[in-house]
């Protein structure tokens, strides 16, 4: 390439006038082993430029395909879980059975039994009333003893 | 969209949302955490990503609005990144180059730069994009891009020059 070419190519390129296609010739040529002595100072700055060309990003960057998890449907699956809770925990209804009917009549005809059986027992304890009138009666004969005391009293004289 | 559609979209600029990134924020890790949320970003919106007309430009204007309100803030916290990753990796292609003195040159000279001439040279001197594809990112005038990139070309030549002389002239 023609040396005056690439002068006036450079300064085109300081004005900001030059195509992209220009400058990659510029830098093509700076590419060379050996350029121009009084050009050698542009040799570094294009040199620049195509090495940081090269410069790749590397770092993996996760990305998360999973939905985020919705904080706001945990509330309602919470107030769900507490219903169905509720609900099954309830205090159940008394339902009457026949066997428990049977049950209850039985043991009512037994207490009954039982009740009729201790009136007649009682009926008959009544009759030691009769043993106190009886010991009423007996004191009486605690007169005997004033008698016999008299008696004593003789006899000592 | 699945995960292999994003990907097909995104892949092909994701260097290019990296190095704008690096230029601005100069530490490598910071570039890389700032490639990763306009990533994401872009993820989260998926569902609108078909209706943009241009992705790649609006992800770098993605990538310049948060790279600069992070430089932003960072200003006002008053905190300084300390950074000694000038040099590029890519060791082979910088030996090929004989300069690599001058390279780092080049990458002190071009970090001095206004934010606004640093991101014109890199979006069009490193990732070629042509004037009205910058203008849209940038939310400028293709003529105001021009002469930015001029006046950025101009002082990158010029300090460079001075540097080189140094001691000899």
């Amino acid at each position: 390439m023609v040396l005056n070419n690439i002068e006036d190519l450079l300064e085109k390129y300081e004005d900001g006038q030059t195509t992209l296609k220009e400058e990659a010739q510029l830098k093509n040529y700076f590419k060379q082993e050996t350029v121009a002595p009084h050009l050698e100072h542009y040799k570094a700055i294009f040199g620049y430029y195509t090495v940081n060309q090269q410069e790749t990003f590397t770092k993996n960057v996760p990305l998360n395909t999973k939905k985020k998890f919705n904080s706001r449907w945990l509330s309602v699956a919470a107030v769900a879980v507490l219903m169905v809770g509720i609900y099954f925990n309830r205090p159940k209804e008394d339902v009457i059975t026949d066997a428990d009917r049977l049950a209850y009549n039985q043991a009512k005809s037994y207490l009954q039994l039982v009740s009729k059986t201790f009136n007649k027992g009682t009926a008959q304890v009544t009759y030691l009333g009769a043993i106190s009138k009886a010991g009423t009666q007996v004191d009486y004969l605690k007169e005997m003893e004033n008698p016999i005391g008299r008696i004593l009293k003789i006899e000592k004289h | 969209m699945t995960q292999l559609e994003f990907l097909k979209i995104v892949m092909p600029f994701k260097d290019k949302v990296f190095r704008l990134a690096k230029r601005l924020l100069v530490s490598r890790e910071e570039a890389e955490d700032a490639t990763q949320e306009v990533i994401l970003k872009l993820w989260k919106n998926k569902t609108k990503i078909e209706n943009y007309k241009n992705v790649e430009a609006f992800s770098m204007t993605m990538t310049k609005n948060f790279c600069l309100d992070k430089l932003k803030s960072k200003q006002s916290q008053n905190l300084k990144i300390v950074h000694s990753n000038y040099q590029d990796h890519s060791v082979a292609l910088q030996r090929q180059i004989e300069v690599n003195d001058s390279l780092e040159w080049v990458a002190k000279i071009i970090e001095d730069l206004p934010e606004q001439q640093k991101m014109v040279v890199q979006l069009r001197d490193i990732e070629q994009y042509d004037f009205d594809e910058i203008a849209k990112m940038l939310d400028m005038n293709p003529t105001a891009v021009r002469v930015a990139l001029s006046r950025a070309r101009k002082i990158i030549r010029e300090k460079l020059t001075s540097t080189h002389n140094y001691g000899v002239k």
